[in-house]
């Protein structure tokens, strides 16, 4: 099966690079561009009849929904062209090579277009829903991409990026975070799952033509040399993000995406850099969130009298959660490789099980059972209560928008732990212990007492998110602790976005989770689906790209020895601005 | 660079290792003195490595102690190292997906105290204990030729060169004896030469060496004084005339004198 998928996909290379060369070059540069350009004209013409399809795409000389996200991978493919061509000043867009980032911005074209095509013909029953402008489109896309395959390979080694004064860097670092926030602010805002779809196609298809590009290194690199700047320029997106919100309903979803990413983030200290597999970890966040409950003052909770101030409720939420984890991690981590993770998945269960039976029937009444602990206050900090919303000038910022910045302060702590604790003695040890625990014993480490600090600071992270979210959501119940479930947060979600979005990396899991939580909240046809749609999903991830989607310098090297390594060190961390405030 | 046996560094007394039914090692007294070389040569499946596993910890001996500087070690590797015995091992065990730097720097885990508190914090203790180490993992690399690769992958490094980033890792324990186990395998002539002015560059710095090796040329050269086990059990000790020409060794790498069978056929 393996061997089959391979052999296929050599195929295809080869056969895609049989179309190298069968017209001059100049030829099919001339291809790319008029397709380019008469992609973009289409999406100015009437694409359908009705305006039953979402967006509306029936208004000629206006361009709505799926049209825009044609238009700009047109647009995108238009200008990586004209830089082929050498205009001035555009040489900046391709510094290792332009054939490949254009063959994969007109695939990104050609995707985004049929797609269209295809949801129109099949929602509304058949191609003659299409209007001339549908086939001016689908017929456009395919010269530019026959141009882009037949260009001649021009892949080289980027030159070094020369320094630049600080202000125009910190321009570029500044015009790439608003870029980032754009694009996140975008696809959480899609309405509908076809644009959704759509979104994901562009930005795929996009950012791969920008990785082979070499941009993204050049990126990477930028941050790395200004990495105070960048993070502040990060943390300044992200927490613009619910200024650009007018209704409460997307900060909502931004402040889950930010538990979920900062869980994942907490799990990365565990499966990334330790190398402890966690299959209960959501359990921790679960313990955290009971916690705060129990103490902040709602009614149904048995120890209602007890109304501590939110700071308190946190440091006790995850210092419960630490209790936990050394409770389940002590006499684990003696052990080696798969036990724990048994052991884990069990504590999970035990975990959702007894809040299911705390309930006053099968046990002592402290959880309610599955109706949970409701009507949890909203959280006071110094007397600003973050439960109403507030005007900031003309800005009103909401319940979730003040949540949002909450939540973004515990990222911050998080994502600081994270960098600080990977690189230093005791992070190194956590690597050291991953690659080989026998020679890092040799080394003088003591392994269970350096995996029980992981498992415990993982669990403390995760419990403190769990505080915020508690409040978030107004009370807490049973159902979303669980190993495996349809939608965010589960134990197998948040592996899933460590694995996904890149283990050891701070942008990695960031990224993975918003994805992972987005994809089941907008493409509500999934549905019964969505379950087995992620798991065709994470095995073609796994078979091509292993090392997740943000790879590490190490795990790169690890997965693509024979690869050329000239965009190994590029791609950590390069997607850490747009990401940053998801 | 004086052998003083009086009070000798490492101390093994009756080590014995039983796996089930089988005898791996037998009984094995063993002394090095400061500032010693000293071989551990024996045919395959003498047990050489399983000793050497005794001593650090890896495995716990059915009998017998082992004492360094006095004190009898307790039966942890990261105990062991503490005490001040490193090691390399046999089949190259390197943290391949760390840089060479960061390969040596976990060396120094058990010469440094900074926790995950100070870790997070970052004051200035903790920035100068942090630059302090890298310094001296650099003065390593140094030492054994591996400066200029600081920051490549381990993985990478070609195979003689791993041998020597093991090596530098072991020392950034700063021990007071170094185990190595096969330093030379799959070395050719010119890198055995190598490694033997290393071995002794190691010595100059005052450490003691224990080194299993099957390279009788360099065990040779070496030492100061070669023990040889089989079958579990240390059947001579000795400098190289008294090794060399011990019966029972030969016996053990070639077998007995053609006489004796012939003479059971008869």
């Amino acid at each position: 099966m393996t061997v089959n998928l391979i052999r296929r996909r050599e195929d295809l290379a080869t056969a895609l690079r049989a179309l190298e060369g069968t017209v001059p070059a100049p030829l099919a540069r001339l291809l790319t561009l008029l397709g380019s350009v008469l992609t973009i004209a289409s999406c100015f013409l009437s694409w359908t009849w009705t305006d039953r399809f979402p967006g509306d795409l029936t208004v000629a000389g206006y361009p709505g929904g799926l049209q825009v996200l044609t238009l700009t991978a047109g647009l995108l493919l238009l200008l990586q062209t004209l830089s082929a061509y050498q205009l001035r000043g555009l040489g900046w867009l391709a510094p290792a090579g332009q054939t490949r980032a254009l063959r994969l911005l007109a695939l990104g074209a050609l995707a985004v277009t049929w797609y269209t095509l295809g949801a129109i013909s099949g929602e509304l029953g058949g191609l003659a829903n299409l209007e001339p402008g549908g086939f001016v489109a689908g017929i456009a896309v395919l010269p530019a991409l026959y141009g882009t395959l037949a260009l001649p390979g021009d892949r080289r080694e980027a030159t070094p990026a020369q320094a630049r004064p600080l202000w125009q860097e910190l321009l570029v670092i500044a015009a790439i975070a608003a870029a980032g926030l754009y694009v996140f602010t975008y696809g959480i805002e899609t309405e509908y799952g076809e644009l959704f779809v759509g979104f994901l196609l562009v930005i795929g298809f996009s950012a791969g033509a920008y990785a082979q590009a070499g941009l993204l290194a050049r990126a990477s690199a930028l941050f790395a040399r200004r990495r105070p700047w960048a993070s502040a320029a990060a943390f300044l997106a992200a927490a613009a993000f619910p200024l650009t919100q007018s209704s409460e309903q997307y900060a909502n979803l931004g402040v889950n995406i930010l538990i979920f990413a900062t869980v994942a983030l907490g799990l990365n200290i565990v499966v990334g850099l330790t190398g402890l597999l966690d299959l209960g970890y959501v359990a921790f966040l679960g313990v955290g969130a009971y916690t705060a409950a129990l103490i902040s003052g709602s009614v149904f909770s048995p120890f209602r009298g007890a109304h501590v101030p939110f700071l308190l409720a946190a440091l006790i939420g995850a210092a419960v959660s630490v209790v936990f984890g050394v409770l389940i991690g002590a006499p684990t981590l003696r052990l080696r490789g798969d036990y724990l993770a048994i052991v884990t998945i069990g504590f999970g269960e035990i975990f959702h099980i007894a809040v299911n039976n705390l309930d006053g029937k099968s046990g002592p009444k402290i959880t309610n059972g599955p109706d949970g602990i409701a009507q949890i206050p909203d959280v006071s900090i110094f007397g600003f209560n973050l439960g109403s919303a507030h005007q900031l000038g003309s800005i009103t910022i909401g319940r979730f928008a003040n949540y949002f910045f909450l939540m973004l302060i515990v990222t911050l702590v998080v994502v600081t732990v994270f960098s600080r604790a990977g690189n230093s003695r005791i992070g190194r040890a956590w690597i050291a212990l991953r690659e080989d625990e026998t020679a890092a014993e040799a080394m003088g480490i003591n392994g269970f007492r350096t995996k029980l600090v992981a498992f415990a600071l993982g669990a403390s992270l995760a419990g403190l998110a769990g505080t915020v979210s508690a409040h978030v959501t107004y009370n807490v119940v049973p159902t979303p602790y669980v190993f495996a479930g349809s939608t965010a947060p589960n134990s197998a979600f948040l592996l899933a976005a460590v694995v996904l979005g890149g283990m050891g990396t701070v942008s990695g899991p960031l990224l993975g989770a918003s994805l992972l939580y987005l994809i089941p909240e907008k493409l509500t046809f999934l549905q019964h689906y969505q379950l087995l749609a992620f798991g065709v999903a994470l095995i073609v991830l796994m078979r091509f790209r292993p090392e997740g989607i943000v790879a590490n310098r190490r795990r790169q090297a690890e997965f693509h020895q024979s690869d050329i390594p000239a965009q190994a060190a590029g791609s950590e961390d390069s997607v850490s601005l747009s990401q940053a405030g998801a | 660079m004086s052998t003083t046996t009086s009070t000798p560094l490492l101390d093994v007394r009756g080590v014995t290792m039983r796996f089930g039914g089988l005898t791996a090692v037998s009984n094995v007294d063993l002394t090095v003195g400061q500032g010693e070389i000293i071989g551990l040569i024996g045919p395959n499946g003498a047990g050489k490595t399983t000793f050497f596993n005794c001593l650090t910890g890896l495995y716990v001996p059915t009998e017998g102690t082992v004492t360094y500087r006095g004190n009898v070690l307790p039966p942890k590797p990261h105990l062991v190292t503490q005490a001040g015995i490193a090691r390399t091992f046999q089949n190259i065990r390197l943290f391949a997906n760390m840089t060479v730097l960061e390969n040596v720097l976990v060396g120094r885990h058990s010469r440094t105290r900074e926790g995950l508190f100070s870790a997070l914090v970052r004051g200035p203790g903790y920035r100068r204990a942090e630059a302090d180490s890298r310094a001296k993992a650099m003065e390593l690399l140094e030492f054994v030729g591996l400066a200029a690769k600081a920051e490549h992958l381990a993985r990478n490094l070609p195979y003689g060169e791993q041998r020597k980033l093991e090596i530098a890792r072991a020392l950034a324990s700063e021990p007071g004896l170094l185990l190595l186990d096969e330093p030379t395998a799959g070395m050719n002539p010119q890198e055995t030469r190598a490694a033997e002015e290393l071995v002794f560059a190691i010595r100059d710095r005052g450490i003691a060496i224990l080194v299993i090796e099957h390279d009788m040329k360099f065990i040779f050269n070496l030492c100061d004084r070669t023990a040889v086990l089989v079958q579990g059990q240390k059947i001579v000790e000795g400098d190289r005339e008294t090794v060399q020409n011990d019966e029972r060794v030969i016996t053990a790498y070639l077998g007995t004198p053609l006489e004796q069978p012939t003479e059971t056929t008869e």
